[in-house]
């Protein structure tokens, strides 16, 4: 009998979401054509050491002359993918609102202060192993015109690429416990709970350092080769 | 076997996160494909220019052949924020075929607010006409929507507008 292939895909939100009215007029309507992974680049971007700023892993101290305000926070994780294997020297971008919950961007006129020590965006590879970790502060909760009273919930987003092109991820992270989070059109627009799940950092007390900063991890699993069920043509 | 992450939206301020790897001019060594210049625009259900979204390009050579492990880092590798009017603009070489059966095309990968997932598609060339009609990827398309995939070649280069949807709405791929 032959078996239906999976989209690794298929569980994450749908492309029209209307809770999320600017998904409307841009989400396409026609369903995505499946290309089974022989007729796909085994590759993505080669990113190294390199090419990053100095100092792109460390969000607190990136502007001269003082330290970011906010609850300091380390994130660290390990990327993967489906079958468990490390994403070594995967490029991961990262930008987050600062601790009042405003984005250093001009689009952003939420009435909240900037903090002239934080810029927001960072950069790591994760190493060998498929480990990253980078120091920031935690988010604060800004409003949107979603919907009334709407806010998002405290949230760093992440880009990532693995070593395969379909393991290209643009996610968000968000923080346990946020009251926020069933409100979220975006987050709730992941049907099911437990994919929701995984997207919520978990605190860890194993590597908070004493007297400096929280830590939580953010375990990530990228698509890709082994992300592909083996039936998919 | 691991679910993998699903993905989130970039949303409004993925250019403070994302625009410090700006486009580049794709140096394939050795270059030999023809240096091209591909540009387009952006447009929603409205018709209207999307002023926010960003766009990425991945690509093999003019010999076919994807940047190996050892590349320069990005190498292959085009990312570019769109204008106010939704326009982008790359400066690359054409791609060779990447298999004897594959017609030469270049990855888009499209983030915007409002998408709850990045969009993929492909580009390829009006010039390759008889490539086109049997690669395999556009095989899977409906015949009457492959044109969407089809860069037309203008006395400027390349022209591959990008339409989220309507009568013209772009082919996308689940990858």
């Amino acid at each position: 009998m032959k078996r239906v292939a999976r989209p690794a895909t298929r569980g994450w939100a749908p492309n029209q979401l209307p809770a999320y009215p600017s998904s409307t007029k841009r989400a396409p309507q026609a369903a995505a054509i499946a290309l089974p992974p022989q007729l796909l680049p085994s590759q993505g971007p080669r990113w190294g050491p390199e090419q990053l700023r100095a100092g792109a892993g460390d969000l607190t101290t990136q502007v001269p002359g003082g330290t970011a305000q906010g609850q300091r926070i380390l994130v660290h994780g390990r990327v993967s993918d489906a079958a468990g294997r490390p994403e070594a020297h995967a490029l991961i971008e990262l930008w987050q609102a600062n601790a009042a919950g405003r984005y250093l961007h001009a689009a952003d006129q939420h009435a909240a202060p900037l903090d002239p020590y934080f810029i927001g965006a960072g950069q790591v590879l994760t190493d060998a192993q498929g480990c990253y970790e980078f120091l920031s502060i935690e988010p604060g909760a800004y409003p949107w015109g979603n919907h009334p009273n709407g806010w998002r919930p405290k949230h760093i987003h992440f880009s990532l690429f693995g070593a395969g092109f379909a393991a290209r991820l643009v996610t968000q992270l968000y923080f346990p416990g946020d009251p926020l989070l069933p409100l979220d059109p975006i987050f709730m627009g992941i049907p099911q709970a437990a994919a929701r799940a995984r997207l919520v950092a978990k605190f860890d007390l194993t590597r908070t350092q004493p007297a400096w900063a929280l830590a939580y991890r953010f375990d990530v699993v990228l698509r890709g080769c082994a992300a592909t069920p083996l039936d998919a043509h | 076997m691991r679910r993998p992450t699903p993905a989130q939206t970039a949303g409004p301020y993925y250019s403070l996160g994302l625009d410090w790897w700006q486009a580049h001019p794709i140096t394939h060594e050795p270059p030999a494909g023809a240096a091209i210049c591909v540009r387009g625009q952006v447009l929603d259900g409205d018709g209207a220019p999307v002023p926010d979204a960003l766009v990425e390009i991945w690509q093999a050579n003019g010999a076919g052949d994807y940047p190996t492990r050892s590349a320069a880092a990005g190498e292959g590798f085009g990312r570019v924020s769109v204008d106010a009017e939704g326009r982008y603009t790359f400066l690359t070489h054409k791609p060779g075929p990447t298999t004897p059966q594959a017609a030469p095309h270049i990855h888009f990968t499209l983030l915007a607010r409002g998408l709850m997932n990045p969009l993929v598609t492909r580009l390829y060339f009006a010039d390759e006409a008889a490539r086109n009609h049997r690669d395999p990827a556009l095989a899977r398309v409906p015949l009457a929507r492959r044109a969407t995939l089809i860069a037309a070649l203008t006395p400027t280069g390349y022209c591959f507008d990008i339409h989220l949807q309507g009568p013209l709405e772009t082919v996308f791929f689940d990858v």
